[in-house]
């Protein structure tokens, strides 16, 4: 025995499967909706995710201090090459004054060509400190990375990331070879893992990419270089002389990251009268990126809302041009002794029915978003590979999350659609006047 | 005698483009149970009307109307909707099934608007559809059936709600005559059976299968008639031969 309740749904399946096209494109409006929200979320949340962690490989208790070419304006005058950036000195004060400072690690970098026989790569060639693998996630896979001893006595030691070693010693060992960087050797004592790039510091968009380094001695790298850089290239060179390219501090506690990082910018802008240095606190990233991600939310909240809304209007237009259609049937039910209320539920449980319908393959169709993005990317990346590779790294390598709260949301919206959208058609079908309805033809 | 309906100076008023229509100038009926009444009269004298508001589908603007023990002059809309889903079966000139049901549904649509369906409901439905001879045909749609079938399904779901009377507008006007003479029949033997029936009509054939004739003209009641059974069995007769 069915219930009145139970008979009011299949009776409204019934109806909408007179026509099961115009409820298969209506579904289809709700389906497109629903998705897109899951989507759009899903997506905003991946890259959120992605930017976030790239953040966090920069180190939330870090503060970053980068040497910069200060404008060109600034030095008009001067003659030859101007010194500018960090100094030894800056690092010493800041290690020794500012007493939240744990630990500061001291970095030069500079591009040069690696070789080795006749193979040969242009990189980044880093002077650090043994910390500099722990603060920057860098993990050994073969051999050892530098230390305070090589450090000491300026051994020409070099660590090899990934890339490097792929590039320059495809087939043999790279341990205990050396490789050339101009006209010094450097022995190799160790091998990284890869690691993923980390979100830009100092001013930069662009992610640091750490797979084509080389890490020597810092003090090796004073020795046998020195400051005074020139780089050499095709009928031109660029020069810089630069004490320190980038020094990282660590800060005792995350919660002494902020004051810290005013006490550093205080300390510099007393000794510096160039604007020659950037300062880059991560955790402040953090948080802004913590901020860009609701509006991101938002922003892609109202373009899902939107196409809901289209989807809504889809079902009202059906339901209206169903309401004429069957006016004589609602005649007929009401002379049969149905009420207004009555009429309204039945209009309105169609329209419930197609919204729901929508909403669950919607959200079946939100859950796969995962896998035909990585399908569409990797189509895109076949078929025009050039233009992929403008695409951000954030975009081309991050990975949608589903957000868990989005699936109920969802659903939830696509029955309120249904029902507010519905509510017009079905009240109108009810405040037909029945002995009109019944001469409707 | 038990009164299934009883109408009392009833008026009705429209207005047509600001002007006032006296479609019903006061009209007094008394139907009593088992009784099997024709509604006659030209176009404009408000048969259509008094058809509307024995229906429960109108309120009458002047006058009473007794369905039962409460007056259809002072109810609101749900109330009528109440009334003809518990008091009233409708039977139309143009069957008025709906076609997405099938007999067994359609049958049962009435008792959807009264509350819950019992098991008993459904057995009853079904014996109807016997009763009207479609018992091979329950699980039929509407477009499946000729005009005469559809219009036996229509008969037995105004039924179905076991109502005061049925209420049959032209049931006969989209028919052939031989069908004509089957539904007539089907409907005395319904009477017989002791079922109250008000038939409006415009044909004399079907008017005369029925007990009282009742004429109106503009507004008003012109005639009523009771007709004796050797009138009835002549029209029958008359019906058979032609």
């Amino acid at each position: 025995m069915l219930s009145g309740f139970a008979t009011t749904w299949i009776l409204g399946i019934k109806s909408l499967l007179l026509h099961p096209l115009r409820s298969l494109l209506t579904v289809l409006g709700i389906f497109i909706g629903v998705a897109s929200v899951i989507w759009l979320l899903a997506i905003g949340e991946g890259i959120s995710v992605k930017a976030q962690e790239q953040i966090a490989g920069l180190g939330a208790e870090n503060i970053i201090i980068r040497s910069i070419k200060p404008p060109s304006e600034a030095t008009e005058g001067a003659r030859g090459l101007v010194p500018y950036g960090v100094t030894r000195l800056d690092y010493e004060t800041m290690v020794e004054t500012i007493p939240t400072v744990t630990r500061a690690l001291p970095i030069r970098e500079i591009t040069r060509q690696f070789r080795y026989g006749a193979r040969f790569l242009d990189g980044r060639l880093v002077g650090c400190t043994p910390e500099y693998a722990e603060v920057t996630q860098l993990v050994i896979d073969r051999g050892r990375f530098i230390s305070s001893s090589d450090i000491a006595s300026r051994k020409n030691y070099c660590v090899l990331a990934a890339a490097t070693a792929e590039r320059l010693f495809p087939f043999e060992d790279p341990l205990g070879r050396s490789i050339k960087v101009e006209r010094d050797p450097y022995v190799v004592i160790g091998v990284l893992k890869p690691r993923a790039a980390s979100a830009g510091v100092g001013g930069s968009f662009a992610a640091q990419d750490f797979s084509k380094d080389v890490y020597i001695p810092i003090t090796t790298l004073w020795f046998r270089i020195g400051d005074r850089v020139l780089t050499f290239g095709t009928g031109t060179f660029n020069g810089e002389i630069v004490e320190l390219s980038q020094v990282t501090l660590r800060v005792n506690h995350v919660d002494n990251v902020m004051d810290t990082s005013e006490i550093v910018k205080n300390t510099l802008r007393e000794k510096h009268k160039l604007e020659d240095y950037s300062i880059t606190v991560p955790l402040e990233l953090l948080e802004q990126a913590k901020n860009t991600r609701m509006m991101f939310i938002l922003f892609l909240g109202m373009i899902a809302a939107i196409s809901l809304i289209v989807g809504g209007i889809g079902i009202m237009n059906i339901m209206l041009a169903t309401v004429t259609e069957r006016t004589r049937e609602i005649g007929i039910r009401r002379a049969l002794g149905a009420r207004r209320a009555d009429i309204t539920r039945q209009f309105l449980a169609e329209t419930i029915v197609l919204s729901v319908l929508g909403g669950l393959t919607g959200i079946a169709g939100g859950l796969i978003c995962a896998p035909i993005i990585e399908l569409g990317r990797n189509a895109l990346e076949a078929v025009v590979p050039e233009m992929m590779a403008d695409v951000p790294g954030v975009i081309r390598t991050m990975s949608p999350r589903i957000v868990p709260m989005s699936i109920p949301l969802a659903f939830c919206i696509s029955v309120v659609v249904g029902v507010v959208f519905g509510l017009y058609p079905a009240m109108r079908a009810a405040r037909m006047n029945p002995i009109e309805a019944l001469r409707h033809t | 005698m038990k009164l299934a309906a009883r109408i009392e100076n009833l008026q009705k008023d429209y207005v047509l483009s600001g002007e006032v229509v006296h479609a019903l100038r006061g009209v007094s009926l008394d139907v009593p149970e088992g009784d099997y009444v024709a509604i006659m009269g030209p176009s404009g004298s408000g048969k259509s009307t008094l058809l509307n508001l024995l229906g429960c589908l109108d309120r009458p603007t002047g006058g009473s109307y007794w369905l039962g023990d409460s007056d259809v002059a002072t109810m609101d809309d749900d109330q009528l909707s109440e009334a003809r889903a518990n008091h009233i079966g409708f039977v139309f000139q143009s069957y008025n099934l709906i076609p997405q049901l099938t007999v067994l549904e359609n049958i049962e649509v009435p008792l959807h608007y009264r509350g819950r369906v019992s098991a008993a409901d459904r057995a009853r439905c079904r014996e109807l559809a016997v009763l009207v001879g479609l018992g091979d045909r329950l699980l039929h749609r509407p477009m499946q059936l000729s005009g005469g079938q559809q219009q036996r399904a229509a008969i037995a779901r105004s039924l179905a709600n076991d109502p005061f009377f049925m209420l049959a507008d032209e049931p006969t006007g989209n028919l052939d005559s031989v069908t004509t003479t089957e539904i007539l029949s089907l409907l005395e033997r319904l009477n017989d059976a002791g079922k109250t029936i008000i038939i409006v009509t415009h044909e004399d054939d079907v008017s005369h299968h029925a007990k009282r004739i009742v004429r109106l003209r503009d507004g008003y009641l012109q005639s009523d008639e009771l007709l004796d059974d050797s009138k009835r069995i002549r029209v029958a007769a008359r019906a058979l031969a032609g």
